[in-house]
């Protein structure tokens, strides 16, 4: 995509439904180039629904997807050599060691000078020391450094974060935030993630779209939700859209 | 460049598994050996028992090691795919730039490999321990070998759609939907030794045109062209229709939320 004036990401009337759920109801929102975006609400407000079918998991029962220019449902195959994925929700082989996996998808992704591309992300992400151990056999942490590992081998621009820091310690979890800012910083990368941790989207992103029961309830700059209801934190945010309509 | 290194990255990803345990490979070598060794003595006993046997010592042993390969080629598709299940990557593979078409010819790359790690040593081990050598059969081996292992990927695209439609709780179907084939496909015995109801069934199989050549070699020493067309024919029907039924139910996957929900 040259145009950098064309939004990384353009969703326009998604609609999708499992059997008589309703998981998304005519989503419209767009991504910037180079923004940190996330997608907030409780479970089941749709959030990976949305991520799936931005993936090209999912096929929306209608609206339209366009991904770094590209329809994602009719032209998937041209867009997912450039973006990547993570998510706690989806493993690697377990049996397979650090290095193979990545050694995997890197081929997976069409990467040349495999050996060299990994011993970088390695270093960079200070895996590797666990090369030559089996995946299955990391600790929650670590295995949350190999999938990184795994989404940056590519070196994507855009980037797509299940709640890339859940059931990690509050350590290796500012460790996690301060390498995706250190990662957008040098690269300039889209990123967008879906997350229960407020503070997290607070600290990392730019714009934030507050999701319940597949629409969408409210959006803007975490500074800005926060003021807008005069609250102290986006918690509080969160915590007064997800009780509104229940009081 | 792309597609291949794709499914180079699909095969590294299952020699690694096979690489890392070692009971996986004993596991694949085990059968084999064990049917060959059975039927065997079955031969040696028939020898003296039976003319027909007699006629051709290595019908059984040839026919048994021949079963294996379709057998084994079905596992190798099906529990290649099933194993991604199992390790929660099917989301992993199919948000990278794999195609399913890609996928499709990775299980069944992946199924060659294995059937040749699980049929080989059965079938030179046949050689000192009963005296028959597979390979008098001949450069139609090499069809007959192909042909089967074309079956048995059919078989095994049919049952990873199921598996992936309907989730883990299917995966038995692995191993049980392949022995439909095995009563009417003529392996121990002639075709025309069955019903004749079943036999116009055994007759649209190609594992039975298989078989039946494997027998017209041994016994007349004549390779039949017109049971190799038909083998080849049934192939490509079948190999064609298992192939849409999989992309098809990938497209169901994808529009129910399959490829996330892996469990039972």
């Amino acid at each position: 995509m040259s145009d950098t004036s064309q939004p990384a990401i353009s969703v326009s009337g998604l609609v999708k439904t499992f059997d008589d759920v309703q998981a998304v109801n005519g989503l419209n929102f767009s991504v910037p180039q180079g923004s940190v975006m996330a997608l907030l609400g409780g479970n089941g407000a749709g959030k990976t629904t949305t991520l799936s079918i931005l993936l090209g998991l999912l096929l929306p029962d209608s609206g339209s997807i366009t991904v770094l220019g590209e329809d994602m449902v009719a032209h998937r195959h041209r867009v997912l050599p450039r973006m990547n994925f993570s998510s706690p929700y989806v493993d690697l082989p377990a049996r397979l060691k650090v290095r193979e996996n990545l050694t995997v998808y890197a081929n997976l992704y069409g990467l040349d000078r495999i050996s060299d591309r990994i011993a970088a992300i390695a270093e960079d992400l200070e895996i590797s020391s666990l090369m030559t151990r089996r995946t299955g056999s990391l600790s929650a942490g670590q295995k949350t450094r190999v999938a990184l590992a795994k989404a940056l081998l590519n070196d994507p621009i855009l980037l797509l974060l299940d709640e890339p820091t859940a059931s990690l310690d509050p350590d290796t979890g500012d460790w996690v935030r301060s390498y995706l800012e250190a990662y957008k910083a040098r690269t300039g990368a889209t990123i967008l993630l879906a997350s229960h941790n407020m503070a997290e989207v607070e600290r990392l992103c730019d714009h934030v779209l507050m999701m319940k029961a597949g629409q969408i309830e409210d959006e803007g700059s975490p500074r800005e939700l926060i003021e807008r209801y005069g609250r102290q934190d986006l918690e509080e945010v969160f915590l007064h859209l997800a009780r509104k309509e229940a009081s | 460049m792309g597609s291949l290194q794709r499914l180079k990255g699909m095969l590294l990803r299952h020699i690694y598994v096979l690489k890392s345990s070692w009971p996986r490979l004993l596991e694949l070598i085990y059968w084999p050996l064990v049917q060959m060794v059975l039927w065997g003595f079955i031969t040696r006993f028939f020898m003296g028992h039976s003319s027909w046997v007699a006629e051709a010592a290595g019908v059984l042993i040839s026919a048994v090691l021949l079963w294996d390969v379709l057998f084994r080629a079905n596992l190798g598709v099906s529990f290649t795919f099933v194993e991604e299940m199992w390790s929660r990557n099917l989301a992993q593979l199919f948000v990278s730039p794999l195609r399913p078409w890609e996928m499709l010819c990775s299980l069944m790359a992946v199924s060659g490999v294995r059937t040749l790690i699980s049929v080989t040593p059965a079938a030179f081990l046949a050689l000192p321990f009963f005296d028959v050598w597979i390979f008098d059969v001949g450069p139609s081996l090499m069809v007959f070998f192909a042909n089967l292992l074309v079956t048995g990927w059919t078989v095994g695209l049919v049952v990873v759609s199921l598996v992936l439609r309907f989730g883990l709780g299917a995966e038995s179907l692995c191993w049980l939907v392949i022995f439909l084939l095995a009563p009417i496909s003529g392996i121990y015995y002639p075709i025309a030794s069955l019903p004749e109801m079943v036999q116009i069934i055994s007759w649209a199989l190609p594992s039975s045109y298989v078989f039946e050549g494997m027998r017209s070699v041994l016994f007349d020493g004549v390779f039949r062209y017109d049971l190799l067309m038909g083998a080849i024919g049934f192939n490509l029907f079948y190999m064609t229709l298992a192939g849409l039924f999989f992309l098809r139910t990938f497209n169901v996957a994808r529009r129910k939320g399959l490829l996330l929900q892996q469990g039972e």
